[in-house]
C-alpha cells in the first residue's frame, strides 16, 4: 500500500511497511542520502530532518507516521534561516568530518525559527540530542550566534 | 623509529610472495590515472630511486576546467589533512584556492609511503600526515608549477623566468594569459625539472594564513558529502552483521529459516567473521536480523568481567613490573633517600572510538576480474593485500576508492582490515552475484570490538626536604596493541611503546626514575584510540605531579618548569597558556584551575581548564587556555579547530565514557550505555599557536592529552578530591 507525504516540497510516495523507519525510506527508497544514520535510536541526531518545521528523529519515525506532512531534510533546507545557518557554518568552517552536520544544521535552523536570539544555554538545550564526535560543539554554538546577527540585520 | 619499524613489519607481513612482486603487481595497473601510478615506480626498478616524480602522475590533477585535484597519501577522518596537504600543493602551485578538490590515492608505496614510517607502506595516523607531507606536497606544487610555467614559455616563445602565475593565472608582461586548464596537457608533457626551488616562508600566502576557509565546509554544510554509506553502485546489496557476542567465539550452527521468503532478503551467509543477513535494503536487512538465530562455540571465548580484570590489573600493579621501558639512575636509593614518599594508582577503563558513522565498506567484483573497495582506507596497502587474498586475485586487481570517513580516532586503521574482510567475504559468499554494501549498527560498532585498553597505573614518588622529585616509578599495566598483530615484532623486551608513551618519555628531570610494564593477556580486542598511550599516560602522571606540587607545597606551574629546563618546547607551551589564562592573577569567585602539559606525536600542548563546581557535584568546565607547539602551523585555524575537538573527545571520555563487559560481553551498545560528550559539556576554548619555523608535527591527536589532568587537577583544588578512577562519573563529588 502506497505511503504519501510530501518531501522537499514534491510529492513522495513510497510502498514499504508502515512500520519503516523515514530514515531508511528518504535513504534508501527516495535515494536522497544527506540524512546519516548514526544510532538508530535517537540518541545522536545524525538523522534529524523537519515533520512540518519540526525537528524529529528519522530513524525512529515511522514512515505511516509522517503521512500526509511535509518532510525537509538537508537537501531541501531553503529559505532565509538555512541559508544563514549554512553560510554561518561555512564562514567558521565549523565540520571536521561533516558527518553530523546535516542534523547539526536542521536542528539550528528549527532553534533560530523558533528563538531569533538564543543563549549559550539556548543552544545547548537545543542542541544537546545532536552528537558530533569530532566535537566541533564550540563552532557550532559561535556559528548559531553568527547566523542570529545575520538575521537581525 | 617507532613509526619505521611498524612500516618494516607491515610490509613484511604482506601476504604476497614477496615485497617485488607486490609492487610490480601495483605497477601493471598504472592505467587509470587516479590510482596515481608512476613511471618512478619502473625507474625505481632500475635502480633510479631518487627521482622526483613528475606530480601530473600520482599528486596533482588539472583539469581541462582549471579545477586543481590533489591526490592525498593519507586518509581525511575530520582530521583535515586532506585541506592541509591541499595548502602545501596550492601554495607552491600558486593555485586559485576555490578550484581546490582532493582525493585519496593509494596503490603506491613510492608515491605514497609514510615518510614518518620510513616511507614503504602507505598509511595514517600517529599524527603523522602532514609532517610526511610537508616536502613531499610542497615539491609536487613548485614541479608542477614550473611545468605549467615551461608549457606556456615554450607556447608565447617567451623566456620561462619572466612568467608569472597568480591565483591560478600563467601571465607575461606582454600580455599573455592563461588558466591552468589551458597549459594542463602541456604541461605534463614536460620534463620534470632536476632540482626544485621552494618559496622562501616569507613569500607564504597560504601556509600559515589564519584566514584560509576549509575548502570542504560547504559540501559538509549542504549534506553534499559523501561517506562510504551514502556509496552505492546500481544493484548493491546491503549486509548486516551478527558478531560474536563474546570476543574469541565462533559460530557452531545458525538457523535463518524464519526469513526466507521475506521480501527483499536476499540470503544469509556464514563468513570468518559471523553471520551476515543480506537484503536489498537496510531496513528489510535489520528486520530479518532479528528473525536469525546463531549457535556459538565460545569454548575460545573470553568470559571474564572488566570487574574482575580491574581486580587482577590492581594487583598485579601492585607487585613487580614484567619488563622495564626506563630506568634512570637508581629509583631505590631515591626513595630511600626521600624525606617523603607518595603513592597513587589510577584506573582507566576500556573506550570505544564510537565514531558517528558505523563501520562499513563496500565491494564490488567487476566483469573484468577488478575487485572495487570503498571505505575508509586507513592503511591501503594492508587493505588491498587482505582484500586480494580474500578474493583469490592479485592484489594489483583490487582498486581501493578512499573514501572521507565520519569520524575515525584510529579505528579505521586495524590490523586485521576487519570490516573490509567482512565485505569482500560477504560479497565471495555470494559468489559476486552483486555489489555488497557490510553497514553496521551501532551495537554492531560498540560491541565488535577494537576498544582503548583498560589500564592502570601505580605512581609513586619521592621528594626532597624542598618538595623536588628525587624518584619516580611508574608500573603500568594491561594488554599490548601491537601483540597479536602484524607489527607484533615491534614489541622490543616485552614492551610495547604504545602502552608507555607519555611516561616512559617523562620530560621532567628527575634523577632517578624508572617506568616498568606488564603486559596482561586478554581476549578482548583493542586498538589505538585517539592519542593511543598518552590518553592515559598524560592523565596518570600529570594529575600524580599536581599531588606532588601540592604536596611541596609549590604551584603547579612554577613546579613543573623548574623540571623542564631540558625541553623547552614544554615550558614554552606551559608560559604560554599560563599567561594567556592569567595563572598568575586570582580566578574569578567559584572558579578552579588546572594546569596540564603532554607530548603526543612530537607536538607539545599545555591546557589551563577553569571550572565551577555545581551543588550536585557535577563539574562544568567553562573556559579551556590551550597553547600549542606543532612547528609551523600549516592552517592555524584547523590547528584551533583540532585543539577544539581534542579537547571536548578527551573531556567526554574522562567525564562520562566507559566499556564494560560482564562475563566477557559488552554491556554498552548505543549512546544511551555508552555516553560522550555533547554540545553542554563543551567549554569555551581559546588556543594559542606557539610562532616556530621548525617541521611540522601533527595536531590530530595532541589535543586530547591533556585535558584529563587538568581538569582533574581544578577539581582538586575545588573539592580537595583528587580522581583516580576513570570517569569521573563514578566519582562522588556531592559532599565537596
Amino acid at each position: 500500500m502506497a505511503l504519501n507525504f510530501t518531501l522537499n516540497g514534491k510529492a513522495a510516495s513510497v510502498d514499504v511497511d508502515p512500520d519503516t523507519p523515514l530514515l531508511w525510506v528518504i535513504r534508501e527508497e527516495l535515494g536522497m542520502t544527506g540524512t546519516k544514520f548514526g544510532c538508530g535510536m535517537a540518541m545522536c541526531g545524525a538523522c534529524t530532518v523537519h515533520q512540518d518545521g519540526v525537528p524529529i528523529r528519522s530513524c525512529v519515525t515511522a514512515v505511516s507516521d509522517v503521512e500526509g506532512t511535509a518532510i525537509t531534510t538537508i537537501e531541501g533546507a531553503s529559505g532565509k534561516v538555512a541559508e544563514a545557518v549554512q553560510a554561518a557554518w561555512v564562514n567558521l568552517d565549523v565540520p571536521q568530518c561533516g558527518y553530523c552536520q546535516s542534523g547539526q544544521v536542521l536542528a539550528a535552523v528549527a532553534l533560530l525559527e523558533d528563538n531569533k536570539k538564543p543563549s549559550d544555554d539556548d543552544i545547548d538545550a537545543a542542541m544537546s540530542g545532536n552528537l558530533c564526535r569530532c566535537n566541533t560543539y564550540h563552532r557550532i554554538r559561535g556559528a548559531i550566534h553568527e547566523a542570529a546577527k545575520m538575521l537581525e540585520a | 623509529m617507532l613509526a619505521q619499524r611498524l612500516a618494516r613489519q607491515l610490509t613484511s607481513h604482506l601476504p604476497t610472495p614477496s615485497r617485488r612482486r607486490f609492487l610490480l603487481g601495483a605497477v601493471a595497473t598504472g592505467a587509470g590515472f587516479t590510482v596515481g601510478f608512476h613511471p618512478v615506480l619502473a625507474a625505481g626498478t632500475k635502480g633510479d630511486e631518487t627521482a622526483q616524480p613528475s606530480p601530473f602522475e600520482g599528486y596533482v590533477r588539472i583539469g581541462a576546467d582549471g579545477r586543481v585535484t590533489v591526490i592525498s597519501a593519507h586518509m581525511d577522518m575530520g582530521q583535515g589533512c586532506y585541506n592541509g596537504i591541499a595548502t602545501l600543493v596550492c601554495e607552491e602551485l600558486d593555485a586559485d584556492w576555490s578550484t581546490v578538490d582532493v582525493v585519496g590515492g593509494f596503490g603506491n608505496p613510492t608515491l605514497y609511503g609514510n615518510v614518518m614510517w620510513g616511507g614503504a607502506v602507505q598509511g595514517t595516523g600517529g599524527s603523522s600526515a602532514m609532517t610526511s607531507s610537508f616536502e613531499r606536497y610542497r615539491k609536487a606544487g613548485a614541479a608542477a608549477r614550473a611545468m605549467l610555467v615551461a608549457a606556456a614559455a615554450e607556447s608565447w616563445g617567451v623566456p620561462a623566468g619572466e612568467i608569472t602565475v597568480e591565483n591560478g593565472v600563467i601571465s607575461h608582461a606582454a600580455g599573455q594569459k592563461a588558466g591552468f586548464g589551458e597549459l594542463a596537457e602541456a604541461a605534463a608533457a614536460q620534463p620534470v625539472p632536476g632540482e626544485i626551488l621552494l618559496k622562501d616562508p616569507a613569500a607564504w600566502t597560504l601556509i600559515g594564513n589564519a584566514d584560509l576557509p576549509r575548502y570542504d565546509s560547504l559540501p559538509k554544510s549542504t549534506g553534499r558529502q559523501d561517506f562510504t554509506i551514502d556509496v552505492h553502485p546500481e544493484g548493491t546489496l546491503t549486509a548486516v552483521m551478527i558478531h560474536p557476542p563474546k570476543f574469541g567465539a565462533t559460530v557452531k550452527s545458525f538457523d535463518a529459516a524464519e526469513v526466507k521468503g521475506i521480501k527483499g532478503v536476499v540470503d544469509v551467509v556464514q563468513v570468518p567473521r559471523g553471520i551476515a543477513v543480506v537484503a536489498e535494503r537496510m531496513h528489510i536487512a535489520l528486520k530479518a536480523r532479528d528473525l536469525v538465530t546463531v549457535d556459538w562455540d565460545e569454548t575460545a571465548a573470553e568470559t571474564r568481567s572488566s570487574a574482575d580484570l580491574l581486580a587482577e590489573y590492581r594487583s598485579l600493579a601492585a607487585g613487580p613490573g614484567a619488563a622495564n621501558a626506563r630506568n634512570d639512575g637508581d629509583v631505590e636509593a631515591g626513595f630511600a633517600g626521600a624525606a617523603s614518599v607518595l603513592e597513587a594508582t589510577y584506573e582507566f577503563p576500556y573506550l570505544a572510538h564510537a565514531a558517528l558513522e558505523p563501520l562499513n565498506a563496500v565491494a564490488r567484483m567487476n566483469e573484468d576480474g577488478t575487485l572495487e573497495v570503498w571505505g575508509g582506507h586507513q592503511m591501503p596497502d594492508l587493505y588491498q593485500a587482505v582484500a586480494a587474498e580474500i578474493a583469490g586475485v592479485t592484489p594489483d586487481k583490487v582498486q581501493l576508492h578512499v573514501m572521507k570517513t565520519g569520524g575515525g580516532f584510529g579505528r579505521r586503521a586495524c590490523p586485521d582490515s576487519d570490516v573490509i574482510a567482512e565485505v569482500v567475504s560477504i560479497a565471495k559468499a555470494l559468489d559476486w552475484r552483486a555489489p555488497v554494501k557490510v553497514q553496521w549498527t551501532r551495537e554492531n560498532d560498540m560491541r565488535a570490538g577494537r576498544y582503548r585498553p583498560m589500564y592502570v597505573h601505580r605512581l609513586k614518588a619521592g621528594l626532597d626536604g624542598e618538595g623536588r622529585v628525587v624518584a619516580w616509578e611508574n608500573h603500568i599495566v594491561g594488554q599490548s596493541i601491537l601483540s597479536g598483530t602484524p607489527f607484533e615484532g615491534m614489541v622490543t623486551n616485552g614492551v610495547d611503546l604504545t602502552s608507555v608513551e607519555g611516561a616512559s618519555n617523562l620530560p621532567y628531570a628527575i634523577p632517578n626514575l624508572k617506568v616498568d610494564l606488564t603486559t596482561t593477556d586478554v581476549g578482548v580486542p583493542v586498538l589505538w584510540w585517539r592519542a593511543v598511550g598518552s590518553t592515559h599516560t598524560a592523565y596518570a602522571v600529570e594529575a600524580f605531579m599536581d599531588e606532588l606540587a601540592e604536596a611541596a607545597g609549590q604551584d603547579p606551574v612554577a613546579y613543573r618548569l623548574a623540571m623542564l629546563a631540558d625541553h623547552p618546547r614544554h615550558a614554552g607551551v606551559l608560559e604560554l597558556a599560563a599567561e594567556k589564562a592569567g595563572w598568575n592573577e586570582p580566578a574569578p569567585d567559584g572558579v578552579f584551575r588546572g594546569v596540564a602539559v603532554a607530548e603526543s606525536f612530537s607536538t607539545v600542548v599545555a591546557q589551563i581548564a577553569e571550572i565551577r563546581m555545581g551543588g550536585d557535584g557535577a563539574i562544568k568546565v567553562e573556559r579551556v587556555v590551550c597553547a600549542v607547539d606543532c612547528g609551523i602551523g600549516i592552517n592555524p585555524d584547523q590547528i584551533a579547530a583540532q585543539m577544539e575537538g581534542g579537547i571536548g573527545f578527551g573531556l567526554g571520555a574522562i567525564l562520562k565514557s566507559e566499556i564494560t563487559l560482564t562475563g566477557g560481553e559488552v554491556d554498552q551498545g548505543n549512546f544511551d550505555g555508552y555516553e560522550v560528550s555533547r554540545i553542554e559539556d563543551m567549554p569555551k576554548v581559546e588556543v594559542h599557536i606557539v610562532p616556530s619555523s621548525e617541521a611540522p608535527t601533527g595536531v590530530g591527536e595532541p589535543g586530547v592529552p591533556p585535558i584529563g589532568p587538568a581538569v582533574a587537577n581544578a577539581v582538586a583544588q575545588a573539592t580537595g578530591k583528587r580522581i583516580r578512577a576513570l570517569p569521573f562519573s563514578k566519582a562522588d563529588l556531592t559532599s565537596a
